[in-house]
């Protein structure tokens, strides 16, 4: 059995904000529930499947469901740090396939700006793992840095290429209004901005921003009958990434099992894809993720990204065409969601007239949630144009 | 509400407590499975490669290779982050101690030096030999 064909995403929604003041956790989720359903055409009381993950505040989703006063029948609540969102898309299709539900809402939520947590770094517990992590203090900017550090030892990554990848995203969110970088920025910026975790600068680093969005996935027989265009899921494929015991390889992600995975359902190649939504939290992560995704050979990331080939009008394939998380926004340092959003926008041709990918029907968002250098969650989905 | 319980400290969990044992005395143990002969960390009571329960304590030489390592330029005092492999073939996260981070390399030799972590428990650091 197969998910493709067999749910759509009829309604998206990004909330504007970038720092939440006066704006409650749960009020930004309903907020953009709120959003999303208006997209969609639909109202609450449709709304039969709930889906959300840690950022939601509560047990699970146990307390965001008495907050949006839903009633739903069939809720999943997995939590794979900022891929989650992602993985939610594939999970809602799986359940609307299975006939759990009909109308799925996805939320999320976050405000850490807002908050004054503009420290990132792994969430604390009592778990087997942590014990052998915490006394190094493993800020999340190192373990990446690490993974960079490595990557350039065995493939000879250079700076100048990761440098790429803020440079597309950057002529991107230009067109962004709501993006809070907008400024174009050159390879010599990226490379001049102040070192945080070798080899990354402050430039190879995503933004700390508040928001949220909300994604409704329907039955194929409810989206018929919407008025908006109808996006379906073709392929969907998740993975967990860890330490193995010890036998740690930094150079490549969970993308490397989630990717075929999705491509399979779909089936359709990488070189089919004409846009895609890589999860940026640093210029590393897109490198790394697009290898891992087949879109070039490993090793071969830093050649692929140079010479702006993911600017989109320019390049082949035009990535994070809002701006991404290294421009425009990554709500409560969960990026899935947003990388999400834009693929549907792309595939309605409702993206930026300046970044639009012309006649976009395929496209693929990819999360990753977690650290790359101790475990994460990878989801890929490939989503088409009806 | 939900009860909210203490956290106790990783070294009173009976899994991993000959582990903290000994590092007060400085040395440093991983884990090997009797049965499939792979070492693995961080330890385990059941082996994670053949899921045997036989596994045993092996005293690591203290020697390995820096797989991968990055300076966090706003904690400069601070020991650099290192992923070490360690001669007996398990990589662990660690901390780089009394060494410059400009001598650092990938595959730069160091050894074992038991310090006091971030969070004030002993642990595996390495130093370049």
């Amino acid at each position: 059995m197969s998910i493709r064909g067999k749910a759509c995403i009829a309604g998206i929604y990004e909330h504007p904000t970038r720092k939440a003041d006066g704006l409650s956790l749960a009020q930004i989720h309903a907020e953009v529930a709120r959003g999303a359903l208006a997209d969609a055409g639909l109202s609450k009381d449709d709304v039969d499947g709930y889906f959300c993950a840690g950022d939601a505040p509560g047990l699970g989703p146990m307390n965001m469901v008495e907050y949006l006063n839903l009633k739903p029948r069939h809720v999943d609540s997995t939590d794979t740090g900022g891929s989650a969102y992602v993985l939610a898309v594939g999970h809602a299709a799986a359940a609307i396939a299975l006939g759990k539900c009909r109308v799925a809402l996805i939320t999320l939520a976050g405000r850490p700006r807002a908050a004054g947590q503009h420290q990132v770094r792994p969430a604390p517990g009592a778990t087997a793992d942590a014990p052998f992590e915490a006394p190094f203090n493993p800020v999340i900017a190192t373990m990446y840095g690490a993974a960079a550090n490595r990557h350039m030892h065995e493939f000879g990554t250079t700076s100048e290429q990761l440098a790429w990848i803020k440079v597309a995203a950057s002529h991107h969110a230009q067109h962004n209004p709501h993006a809070m970088l907008r400024n174009v920025v050159t390879v010599e910026d990226v490379l001049n901005s102040p070192m945080v975790a070798d080899p990354l600068h402050r430039l190879d680093c995503c933004v700390i921003s508040d928001g949220g969005g909300a994604i409704v996935l329907v039955a194929p027989e409810i989206a018929g009958s919407l008025k908006r265009p109808v996006v379906s899921i073709r392929g969907a494929g998740e993975a967990i990434k860890h330490s193995a015991g010890g036998r740690i390889d930094l150079t490549y992600s969970g993308a490397v099992w989630s990717g075929p995975r999705a491509f399979e359902e779909a089936g359709v190649r990488p070189s089919d894809i004409q846009y895609a939504s890589i999860y940026d939290s640093f210029t590393i992560t897109v490198l790394m993720t697009l290898e891992d995704l087949g879109f070039c050979a490993k090793g071969q990331g830093g050649r692929f990204v140079a010479d702006g080939n993911l600017i989109a009008g320019h390049g082949k394939l035009p990535f994070n065409t809002d701006g991404g998380g290294l421009c425009n926004n990554h709500p409560g340092n969960r990026g899935g969601m947003t990388k999400v959003l834009e693929a549907v926008r792309q595939l309605r041709g409702e993206a930026h007239p300046a970044v639009q990918v012309p006649n976009c029907a395929l496209a693929l968002a990819h999360g990753t949630g977690g650290s790359l250098g101790t475990r994460h969650g990878s989801a890929t989905v490939i989503l088409e144009r009806q | 509400m939900i009860p909210v319980s203490q956290t106790p400290a990783p070294s009173a969990n009976p899994e991993i407590q000959p582990y903290f044992e000994a590092l007060r005395e400085g040395k440093l143990l991983i884990k090997t499975c009797t049965h499939c002969r792979q070492p693995h960390f961080y330890p385990r009571a059941g082996c994670p490669f053949c899921f045997s329960d036989a596994t045993e304590w092996l005293e690591s030489r203290g020697t390995g290779a820096i797989y991968a390592y990055s300076v966090l330029r706003s904690a400069k005092d601070l020991p650099v982050l290192a992923y070490v492999t360690l001669d007996e073939g398990p990589t662990l996260m660690t901390s780089i101690v009394d060494s410059p981070a400009s001598a650092l390399s990938n595959g730069a030799a160091v050894r074992l030096s038991v310090r006091p972590g971030a969070d004030g428990t002993l642990a595996p650091m390495f130093t370049l030999i």
